[in-house]
């Protein structure tokens, strides 16, 4: 009797969920608890609750949108990258007799969280935070189409990275790898609730991203400042809008595969069973159709970010922009026509497999020209090799190295081979390494003082510079030579002792990244405590050339008193050679959104339903969601969501700038 | 704004526009073309729903097939409701326009009843279905049909909550331009479902009855 309560309120949650007995997640639990205890008292202590409230969780500015998806992404970097060591820990030493301190069902959870997690919530918020953050300021508005779902998008993708965080100390994660190929992780195999907590993570962060990619889209379509046609928007804006139009187009398959495994496992329909007629390799396929083009909307950004900052250290214009331009689209729609070299040996034909082989390679010609385009940038140019020119250099140099083994895995018959080997695994954390975090890297220290205001300790950000590339070439060259020897992936235990010394160099190189990540840190703590030294007071501090630098570091909540005109490619290099001058007067009110909490509250409703179905709590799941029915249409009863910036306010604003200017010149 | 201050060799170009109304936040059209393309992204979601019935339409494992257990009468009934309530929501729009605020929820009251049959009828269908032992769980084709049908179908139901919601709104607030908006944007959802209406009609229960 009491039994049949305690399902009904805990569904199948029981103590042994908890891994109590399990010394290194019960260790890492009271870390976690303990850093977390560590900053709720510090932020009750200094009474930061009603700030943080009011001023960033509920804020709709896109700034701090964008920043608050940053520090999401650093935060999940950490956790992600605490995986990455250990899986590099447990290979190193898992060799003949020694079974290393990892068992498989462990080891499986690791690479399966390690692969979503840097993917979902770190790779995803950070280039979602830097389109947010910079791409309105470089089309001179004042924030992006809807500000309300912007806030909505960056909750509900916390709610998915809280749930991953949950199944580290509340039952488990799933052990199927970061894509949870069906049948695997049908019911049948997967019967536990890793696969229910993986489905429910990534279906609300998933929803977040989708609208993330809508509003960005209608943000660039129709807000840009007049004068800025499509050909004089900035590189980056191009490449974020490609990006997003492709997120668009590749998330609903996304969702569709994996609601389809949720109905399979949760109302045994037999879309990808092996009996009763079902299509495993149509959930392949469809994840596929999303996983594939998602590289190149993480990547293409990056490719934006390279380009504003080759073109703004080599003090020139970009060369070949409108080549530039066309090999982003060309690579957005062939992006959409490749999936299928991912699965070569699911044994579609000869033809099909010819046609998406060729169709991988043709994406390496745009790919080529974006580099060369790059080199011409840099040719003649009076290039100033600061950090983010440093991190371009690098991803140039190790990027090219990942494409070309690219091209090797697009060849059919040497793919039968490759297939599920470390070379695999050696070439995508080749491209995505070497492509979208050191973009990302580039891109957070070149935008950085833009942001606040001041510029990141040089010191320990070469420190980041030097333990990240160094350590990617120490980690990843003997995952490549052991893949190439045939090597599997996903493996734990090895039995040729021959090959130990490159997992132990690999190991290494990852000690040599976490050195990196540390130096990151630490070159932000340290850039804090100097922060007078290295104060931007012109809002202009690496000489730029598009819009965001016009205005000053940290922009005012409204970015541009009075709507900037475009004349020009470069807009605001063009404003500087032309003696442009700022305006002293005939400031207006500034019509701006208002902040709300009913994202924080939608998200947090999301998560308690996802945490219900996981768990088979039912009452909970049927709760959570009559909330989100409620609290989403009483939204739309409140029509009170603008307020406006009084014209002295944004004028005394303005003047305290001039003042800055004025002191920067003296 | 004129050609001349957006004429780049103008000796002295026009740095500043005071703003237009529209440009700060993007106004009515963006919502109009995000909820544009937010259809679109629905659209891949039933576009990936069809390829898996077209993967699976035959994969009957022993159980029902379509001529068996597929009314087509019900059906053909059906889709005349739900293409009437396209026509009805099309009656409310000019009113709209019009400004006459009780003829509008008049319009959209009918295209609400129409809607609330069709989705009637249809749990009637998946009832009776259900009782011949057609289930969801007997075959990969029966899943998918009643995935992608009952996808549908649950659209219908988030469209009818919407109108609800309008119809208690347009009663308190009367046609103000937020209002024409949401209209105009569920209308266009309302079409939508309609267009992915004839598409099931077709391809999953008269091509599946042929076949």
């Amino acid at each position: 009797m009491s039994d049949s309560i305690l399902k009904t309120i805990f569904g199948r949650l029981t103590f042994e969920s908890f891994p109590i007995h399990e010394p290194i997640l019960f260790g890492t639990f009271i870390v976690v608890s303990l850093l977390g205890l560590g900053i709720v008292g510090v932020v009750t202590r200094y009474r930061l609750w009603g700030y943080l409230w009011s001023e960033w969780f509920t804020s709709v500015d896109h700034k701090k949108v964008g920043i608050m998806y940053i520090i999401l992404g650093i935060v999940m970097l950490l956790r992600g990258f605490a995986d990455a060591l250990m899986m590099r820990a447990q290979q190193a030493i898992a060799f003949g007799a020694n079974e290393g301190y990892l068992p498989p069902h462990h080891y499986d959870q690791i690479f399966t969280a390690h692969g979503t997690i840097m993917i979902f919530f770190v790779a995803i918020p950070l280039v979602v935070g830097i389109i947010n953050y910079v791409m309105p300021l470089q089309i001179g508005a004042r924030d992006v189409a809807f500000p309300f779902l912007n806030n909505l998008s960056f909750w509900l993708t916390v709610a998915g990275a809280v749930l991953v965080m949950i199944s580290l100390f509340v039952g488990e994660f799933a052990r199927t790898g970061w894509l949870s190929y069906a049948p695997l992780a049908g019911l049948q195999y997967s019967p536990d609730t890793g696969v229910d907590y993986y489905l429910w993570a990534l279906q609300i962060a998933g929803v977040g991203t989708t609208l993330s990619a809508i509003n960005m889209v209608a943000t660039v379509v129709k807000m840009r400042a007049p004068g800025m046609t499509m050909m004089k928007m900035p590189v980056f804006v191009w490449t974020a809008l490609c990006s997003n139009v492709l997120a668009i187009a590749i998330f609903p398959a996304l969702t569709a595969a994996f609601f389809l495994l949720m109905l399979d496992r949760y109302i045994g329909t037999a879309f990808f069973t092996n009996d009763l007629g079902g299509a495993p390799m149509m959930y392949w396929n469809m994840v596929w159709i999303w996983g594939h083009p998602e590289v190149y909307v993480l990547i293409l950004p990056a490719f934006g970010m390279y380009s504003e900052i080759t073109s703004t250290f080599s003090g020139k214009p970009l060369f070949g922009y409108s080549s530039m331009v066309y090999a982003t689209v060309v690579i957005t729609i062939l992006s959409y026509l490749v999936w299928l070299h991912h699965f070569f040996t699911m044994g579609a034909g000869p033809s099909v497999n010819s046609f998406f082989g060729i169709a991988t390679m043709v994406i390496s010609i745009p790919t080529g020209a974006k580099v060369f385009n790059w080199l011409f940038t840099m040719y003649k140019g009076d290039v100033r090799f600061e950090l983010p020119m440093m991190w371009v250099v690098a991803f140039m140099l190790t990027f090219v190295v990942g494409g070309m083994t690219g091209v090797l895995l697009a060849i059919p018959p040497a793919d039968f081979v490759f297939h599920n080997s470390l070379f695999l695994v050696a070439h995508f954390h080749n491209t995505i390494i070497g492509g979208v975090v050191f973009g990302l890297f580039a891109a957070m220290v070149y935008w950085f003082p833009k942001a606040f205001g001041f510029k990141l300790d040089e010191f320990w950000g070469k420190v980041a510079f030097w333990g990240w590339v160094i350590g990617y070439w120490v980690a990843w060259t003997p995952i490549y030579i052991v893949g190439l020897m045939g090597e599997p992936r996903r493996v734990n235990h090895f039995d040729d002792p021959s090959i130990q010394p490159y997992f132990v160099i690999a190991a290494i190189g990852a000690l040599i990244i976490l050195v990196g990540i540390l130096g990151f840190v630490m070159s932000i703590l340290v850039g804090f405590l100097k922060r007078e030294q290295l104060r931007d007071t012109t809002g202009d501090p690496w000489n730029g050339r598009t819009l965001e630098w016009s205005t000053s570091s940290p922009p005012p909540a409204y970015n541009f008193a009075i709507t900037p005109v475009v004349h020009a490619l470069d807009a605001w290099h063009d404003m500087k050679a032309r003696g442009y001058e700022r305006p002293r007067d005939g400031f207006r009110p500034v019509h701006m959104p208002r902040n709300t909490g009913t994202g924080v509250i939608l998200s947090g409703l999301a998560l308690a339903l996802g945490f219900g179905m996981v768990w088979y709590m039912w009452w909970l799941a049927a709760l959570s969601f009559a909330g989100l029915l409620a609290v989403a249409i009483g939204h739309t009863f409140n029509l009170n969501r603008d307020y406006f910036i009084p014209a002295d306010e944004v004028s005394r604003t303005e003047s305290q700038r001039q003042q800055l200017l004025l002191g920067a010149g003296a | 704004m004129t050609d001349h201050a957006l004429d780049p060799r103008a000796a002295s170009p026009t740095w500043h526009l005071a703003e237009q109304e529209d440009h700060d936040h993007g106004g009515g059209g963006a919502t109009i073309l995000g909820f544009w393309i937010y259809l679109m992204s629905d659209a891949l979601i039933f576009a990936s729903l069809f390829a898996m019935f077209g993967v699976v339409s035959t994969s009957y494992a022993g159980g029902p097939i379509p001529r068996e257990i597929f009314d087509l009468k019900l059906v053909a009934l059906n889709t005349a409701l739900l293409l009437a309530s396209s026509i009805t929501f099309g009656e409310a729009m000019p009113h709209m326009e019009a400004g006459r605020v009780g003829q509008t929820r008049a319009w959209l009251a009918i295209t609400g009843l129409l809607g609330l049959a069709f989705l009637g009828i249809e749990l009637y269908e998946f009832g009776q279905l259900i009782a011949e032992g057609a289930s969801p769980q007997r075959s990969a084709f029966l899943s998918a049909f009643f995935t992608l049908v009952g996808t549908h179908g649950a659209h219908v139901a988030v469209g009818l909550i919407w109108l609800t919601v309008m119809l208690i709104q347009l009663g308190q607030h009367g046609l103000s331009l937020p209002m024409k908006r949401r209209l105009i944007c569920l209308s266009m959802f309302w079409h939508f479902l309609d267009i992915i209406w004839i598409g099931v009609f077709t391809f999953v229960y008269l091509y599946g009855v042929i076949r």
